[in-house]
């Protein structure tokens, strides 16, 4: 088991002065889903934001440490950001299905790649679709407008688009707080089979939810780290007192 | 009881006074067109609409003026376009909250309120003098343009803004760069409204007379222009001119020329809201 | 920063950049010549004769107070009529009309806002003009009052526009909140809406009360074009003008570099320095109660 990522003393503020990270240093593995939990305003969306620097266009004030992915430090301002952007996908809490057809949807990132090949494309749709666990749902109507799906099925085509680009790390933000429990249990299942190619990081919307999928938790707390394990064993025997406190519910 | 009787016996003649005041603004607007449409519409011709004045404009047709309020229309449309869509864009997607950015926007409004005559002025001074263009179609367009320009510009801005920021965001993170969203999203869906706003400029822009009086609009000319230097006819000129200074001229071709312009400007009117209404409809957000 | 190998991005980028700053350039543009055209009346003619009460240019008497008075009064009028009829009908359209009613009336104020502002002076000339001259004895129909009922029905459409916009983007919790204390639909909109809409309503007058004082056309058409000094009620019923007119009645029979041309250009320059003042100051209305407004929501 490799390190994917690693986070060395990550710090950062936003301009309207919220502290949103301090000093945070973690190691994400490989071929693992990594669960980022905790109350609101704990930095995890944050952190996630960095990984794919989406936070550029955001007012950051002050930034500092590394976030070191494959051995490049992808904070430094030389690096080629689009190509990180398509080697790390990321889910976000509401679906936002582009204005135009589910096909057209999940060929977007290939099209702004400069991939024209019909061939190619049909087939990344198909592909990226059935990894979502979509495909026998659409297949007969990819040229709907992707508005016309349900909110489960929404997302799942929102994750499709992020995989057609075969990413190889994928974040995802709370993907299932607004689905029912039928389309969260397809989201997490589709989780557990990506997470054989992929590495996963998710901020899930829910204790339960982050005790259901973690192969390792990370508890944040106010931008700090708090405890960071194997899921197994931090859900059910928590180090750190907050961590505990959090998990049994005495606040969130 | 006699406190509510009372204040429901206000709502009732304040809303019938209201509702008095609303039908007595709305009314002469349908009366008007209608009386135009009645007197005119004996004038309407097709000598009338392809053919040339003659006797001193008190006879024969008013092509001249139709198509140089077209040339005028097209000028106008290319120079205030292209640039007005493009700041509009610098303003929605570029553009922070920077002193800068606020003195453009005070720049805008300021646009928007000069007095047209006064643009006449400008034009005189920039394009039909200093830079030699003479009375010409091309001052008049551009002079017609500038005075456009803040119209599309807040209606394209609007426009852009109403599209949904999470497009953008799902846009950047799939890889696109910022300019690759705005073409292949935010524009794209912004296109309806925008070209709306263009319209309605547009429309303001042919019926204008005070900023082509001194740059570019010609009151009789044997021949229709040749090129953008030519001074052209047009009809808001035209209407002004043989309602006014013209001894002896039928009424029946002022009230003709009045609804050849009027219908002009009402066709821009009804395919902008068309365009508007059809794209409310279709919107996939 | 984003990296843009690009750089086909980049000038479009530069391109879009620089359009943006264009507004601030044709301001600057526009104040410029008039300047340049407008400044050296002031040393032609000395102030004390240009701020006088005879416009005759043709014996060289540059008093301007005529027109300016002319531009005023006309002005007021058109106020008069813009602001009750521009109010209500907004208020009628955001707040009592059924909703089939609200998709009519308002593409026919559009409408309205779009007529040309010569039509509207041809049918002053011939209809409406002879209408007043009957209908209250008066020499003639050209008259300030008939340039007030015109410019008041082209203002209309613009205060009602800003006017309703205004109205409807005032939280549905403020009237609801009325509602539930036992107060009527009516006296909800005079209490409540209208009050918190106070800004937005102001703007919509102040422009409206802008786009009348720059009416040129209209005022031209229909209101005499008689230099006279406008200052008693009495004026409102005889010939008046408007600087408006007289720069677009005027400027095509100057020599170019004449004293009457220059001094026709410094009324441009008044005008233009009228509407930069109503336009400030009407920007500065919404700022402050934005202001305000982040204040008691933070």
């Amino acid at each position: 088991m490799v390190d994917k990522i690693i986070i060395e003393n990550l710090s950062l503020q936003y301009s309207d002065g919220v502290e949103s990270l301090r000093d945070v240093s973690l190691n994400i593995r490989e071929h693992a889903v990594t669960v980022l939990f905790g109350p609101a305003g704990g930095g995890k969306s944050t952190l996630l934001r960095c990984l794919n620097r989406l936070n550029d266009l955001t007012e950051v004030k002050a930034s500092a440490g590394r976030i070191m992915i494959d051995g490049e430090n992808v904070l430094d301002p030389k690096i080629d950001v689009i190509a990180l952007r398509r080697k790390v996908g990321m889910v976000f809490a509401r679906p936002v299905p582009l204005p135009m057809s589910i096909r057209e949807n999940i060929i977007y990132g290939l099209e702004l790649a400069g991939e024209k090949r019909r061939s190619k494309l049909d087939e990344a749709v198909e592909r990226s679709l059935k990894l979502a666990a979509i495909w026998d749902e659409v297949k007969d109507r990819l040229n709907d407008p992707a508005i016309a799906l349900s909110g489960g099925q929404q997302q799942r085509v929102c994750l499709a688009r992020v995989l057609a680009l075969q990413p190889e790390i994928i974040l995802l933000d709370e993907p299932t707080s607004g689905l029912d429990p039928i389309s969260t249990g397809k989201v997490e299942a589709a989780l557990v089979e990506l997470k054989k190619e992929y590495t996963i990081i998710l901020v899930p919307h829910s204790v339960q939810q982050a005790g259901r999928t973690a192969d390792y938790a990370a508890f944040f707390l106010q931008g700090e780290l708090i405890e960071y394990g194997e899921g197994k064993s931090l859900f059910t025997a928590p180090k750190n007192k907050r961590t505990e406190d959090y998990i049994t519910g005495r606040f969130g | 009881m006699k406190l509510s009787i009372n204040r429901h016996l206000m709502q009732r003649l304040g809303f019938t006074g209201i509702t008095l005041m609303a039908i007595a603004t709305v009314t002469p607007i349908v009366a008007v067109v209608i009386y135009i449409l009645i007197q005119g519409l004996p004038a309407i011709s097709t000598e009338f609409l392809t053919g040339f004045p003659h006797d001193g404009m008190r006879a024969g047709g008013i092509l001249p003026a139709i198509i140089g309020t077209l040339y005028l229309t097209i000028g106008t449309a290319i120079f205030s376009v292209p640039l007005g869509i493009a700041a509009a864009i610098y303003l929605s997607e570029y553009a922070s909250d920077t002193p800068l950015t606020r003195t453009i926007r005070i720049a805008i409004i300021n646009l928007a309120g000069i007095p047209s005559v006064v643009y006449g002025l400008f034009g005189l001074g920039l394009f039909v003098i200093f830079l030699k263009f003479g009375t010409s179609i091309l001052a008049a367009s551009m002079t017609l343009s500038i005075m456009t320009l803040p119209v599309i510009i807040s209606t394209a801005e609007e426009s852009l803004r109403s599209v949904p920021q999470g497009f953008r965001t799902v846009s950047i993170s799939l890889g696109a760069t910022r300019w690759q969203t705005i073409r292949r999203i935010v524009l794209k869906e912004a296109l309806p409204g925008i070209l709306t706003g263009v319209i309605l400029g547009l429309e303001r822009a042919a019926g204008e007379t005070a900023p082509i009086l001194f740059t570019g609009a010609a009151f009789f000319l044997p021949r229709l222009p040749g090129s953008p230097f030519d001074a052209t006819m047009a009809l808001p000129y035209h209407l002004f001119v043989i309602s006014t200074q013209v001894p002896e001229m039928p009424i029946k071709i002022q009230y003709g020329t009045a609804l050849v312009l009027l219908v002009f400007v009402l066709t821009m009117n009804l395919i902008a809201t068309v365009i508007r209404s059809r794209a409310r409809s279709k919107r996939q957000w | 920063m984003e990296k843009s190998l690009n750089w086909r991005e980049f000038v479009i980028t530069r391109l879009i950049q620089a359009s943006g700053y264009s507004a601030i350039i044709f301001v600057a543009l526009i104040f410029f010549f008039l300047l340049r055209e407008g400044l050296p009346a002031l040393a032609e003619v000395k102030p004390s004769e240009l701020f006088n009460v005879r416009w005759y240019p043709i014996e060289d008497y540059f008093g301007i107070l005529p027109l300016l008075t002319g531009s005023l009064i006309i002005t007021l009028g058109a106020a008069l009529i813009a602001v009750p009829f521009g109010i209500g009908t907004a208020v009628y359209i955001s707040e009592i009309a059924p909703r089939w009613m609200r998709e009519i009336l308002k593409p026919l104020v559009e409408l309205l806002g779009g007529l040309p502002s010569v039509v509207l002076g041809f049918l002053g000339i011939l209809v409406l003009s002879p209408f007043i001259r009957v209908f209250l004895d008066l020499p003639t129909g050209l008259t300030a009052l008939t340039g007030s009922i015109l410019l008041g029905g082209i203002a209309v459409p613009t205060v009602v526009s800003v006017a309703e916009d205004a109205l409807d983007a005032v939280p549905r919790a403020y009237r609801e909140g009325a509602w539930a204390l036992g107060a009527t639909k009516w006296q909800t909109i005079w209490r409540v809406t209208l009050p918190a809409a106070k800004s937005g309503v102001l703007t919509a007058v102040m422009l409206g009360v802008g786009r009348a004082i720059g009416e040129t056309m209209t005022v031209m058409m229909v209101t005499g074009n008689a230099p006279v000094l406008a200052i008693k009620l009495g004026s409102l019923f005889s010939p008046v003008r408007t600087m408006t007119a007289t720069i677009a009645a005027e400027m095509g029979e100057v020599a170019s570099g004449s004293t009457h041309y220059h001094v026709l250009f410094f009324i441009g320059m008044v005008l233009f320095l009228i509407s930069l003042g109503v336009n400030i100051a009407a920007s500065s209305v919404v700022f402050r109660a934005k202001k305000r407004a982040e204040r008691i929501l933070s």
